[in-house]
């Protein structure tokens, strides 16, 4: 279970997560839905420790990760597997190398067994036998896949997935769609799905969160989400350019 | 007017106090980081070849040709006053202490880096440096200790080849041109030089390689903003290194003045 408690974080003064607090509970896919840069990776990279909060907490398991040492932090990223919105793959290294990166790095394992099990993790994607390519010969859709193979390569405990389906065309995005539910009920993994496609957020998640000015304004499964009657979640949701969100940033400008 | 010229002021003496902040830091973390298992043997060799041995073509050169030019430029002078022999011996000097050192600090700012810089920077951009974070790999362990390893190292080899390249350019336009006899050349070159010359010569390049990779490591990692923000942070990266590169030059040579007068 991953559980976050009253999470602040600020970037030059301007307040992106605001005392956030959100459940995710064990073997559930939860996504996470707001607007482009309204702090949904900010999340996640805390929930895997890369940024550090001002205040608050995360536990996972029962166990705050929040102000462990490297060492610690380690020991719980390798339990967690992150998909990044562009793949964030070693273009230095070839893709099979990628996928097995964690192998490589803190295992000692030949280099037989590390393509034996780069590929078990490619095949998961429906990509075997690409391992021999290099990131630069993939298409966008084809790294966001790689990406995955990499997160799920160790068998982690839990997935995080920032933006899985930005950026690739409508039908890579429902086969994404499909590879996350698939290696949802396969693995057992507890996921959780930064996104504001919401077709997507529909298909794969359990329960949907809405993050707004910092905080979680609203949480549901998918067909409470659908029927809302809060009025930013509404405008969200149904993509309207007049409501609630809106209105508030004319009155910023 | 006056306002703002204070305001910008503060700005330029933060963002130094910033930078000073973030390079001592990631120097600090660098150095703790080289000396703590596990090694990687392979990824320091590896950029060795890269920042030392790709860049002998380029630093020979640079030497060869600083020799012709400056053997020529003291023959006006010597000529004049009739000791075309102690050419040798000041070139020999010069190349060794001073200009062999820092054309090839120079040069190596430049071309390794500013790839570096690019390369981390792009790293950055695309998110893979929190990638490995996320893959429970240290950032500055995996990318920054092998790079300043091998500069480290490299840096005295590549000068004390660029001190020899130079000192035969000079020995060239000496025998060929100027007639001076080749066993005469080097006898004088031989005597002018002592062990002090090359320490005090090869000592500060070792610091010329920290920095070099330690400040082109750290603007790759503070790149901000896409294509643009790599670019802004290569020329940086090359600007700061040289400047700290004359800076740490003109202290290592007023100490060791004093040191060993």
């Amino acid at each position: 279970m991953i559980e976050i408690k009253d999470l602040t974080k600020n970037f030059n003064s301007h307040k992106v997560l605001d005392e956030l607090s959100l459940k995710i509970n064990t073997g559930e896919t939860c996504v996470v839905i707001g607007r482009s840069g309204c702090g949904k990776s900010v999340l996640l990279k805390h929930i895997i420790g890369i940024l550090k909060p001002e205040k608050g907490k995360i536990f996972i398991d029962g166990k705050e990760v929040t102000n462990l040492n490297e060492e610690e932090l380690n020991g719980v990223r390798m339990k967690i597997g992150m998909v990044f919105q562009g793949g964030a793959l070693f273009d230095s290294l070839t893709v099979a190398e990628n996928v097995g990166f964690n192998f490589i790095e803190h295992g000692h394992i030949s280099r037989k067994e590390l393509l034996e099990k780069a590929e078990e993790a490619l095949c998961l994607v429906d990509l075997c036998g690409i391992g021999n390519l290099m990131p630069s010969e993939l298409s966008g859709g084809m790294k966001k896949r790689v990406a995955l193979a990499r997160a799920i390569c160790t068998k982690p405990e839990i997935i995080l997935y920032d933006e899985p389906t930005t950026g690739v065309d409508p039908i890579t995005a429902d086969s994404i769609n499909e590879l996350i539910k698939n290696l949802h009920d396969k693995l057992k993994v507890t996921s959780v799905v930064v996104t504001h496609d919401m077709k997507s957020a529909y298909k794969v998640g359990d329960r949907i969160a809405m993050l707004y000015q910092g905080k979680i304004i609203a949480e549901g499964s998918p067909g409470e989400i659908q029927n809302t009657t809060h009025p930013v979640v509404h405008q969200f949701i149904n993509g309207l350019s007049k409501g609630p969100i809106t209105e508030t940033l004319e009155e910023f400008r | 007017m006056m306002n703002n010229f204070f305001i910008n002021l503060g700005r330029k003496v933060l963002s130094f106090l910033y930078f000073s902040g973030g390079l001592a830091n990631l120097a600090s973390q660098t150095i703790y980081l080289a000396f703590t298992p596990p090694f990687k043997r392979d990824h320091v060799f590896e950029q060795a070849k890269k920042a030392g041995y790709d860049s002998f073509p380029i630093v020979s050169l640079v030497a060869l040709f600083i020799g012709f030019i400056f053997a020529l430029q003291t023959a006006y002078f010597m000529q004049r006053i009739g000791s075309e022999l102690y050419i040798a011996s000041l070139v020999a000097l010069s190349v060794v202490r001073e200009l062999g050192p820092v054309i090839t600090a120079l040069v190596v700012a430049g071309r390794v880096g500013a790839a570096i810089t690019a390369e981390l920077g792009s790293m950055q951009v695309t998110e893979q440096i929190d990638a490995l974070e996320t893959l429970a790999t240290n950032p500055i362990k995996y990318l920054v200790v092998p790079r300043f390893l091998a500069l480290t190292l490299m840096l005295p080899l590549l000068t004390l080849y660029a001190d020899a390249i130079g000192i035969f350019g000079s020995y060239i336009i000496c025998v060929f041109k100027l007639g001076i006899s080749s066993s005469m050349y080097l006898h004088v070159t031989w005597d002018a030089l002592m062990y002090k010359d090359l320490f005090t010569g090869l000592f500060k390049t070792v610091f010329f390689g920290m920095i070099i990779a330690l400040v082109s490591c750290y603007h790759g990692f503070n790149v901000e903003g896409g294509a643009e923000g790599v670019g802004r942070a290569t020329t940086h990266s090359v600007v700061t290194s040289f400047i700290m590169i004359i800076v740490a030059d003109c202290f290592f040579t007023a100490l060791f003045y004093f040191i060993f007068p």
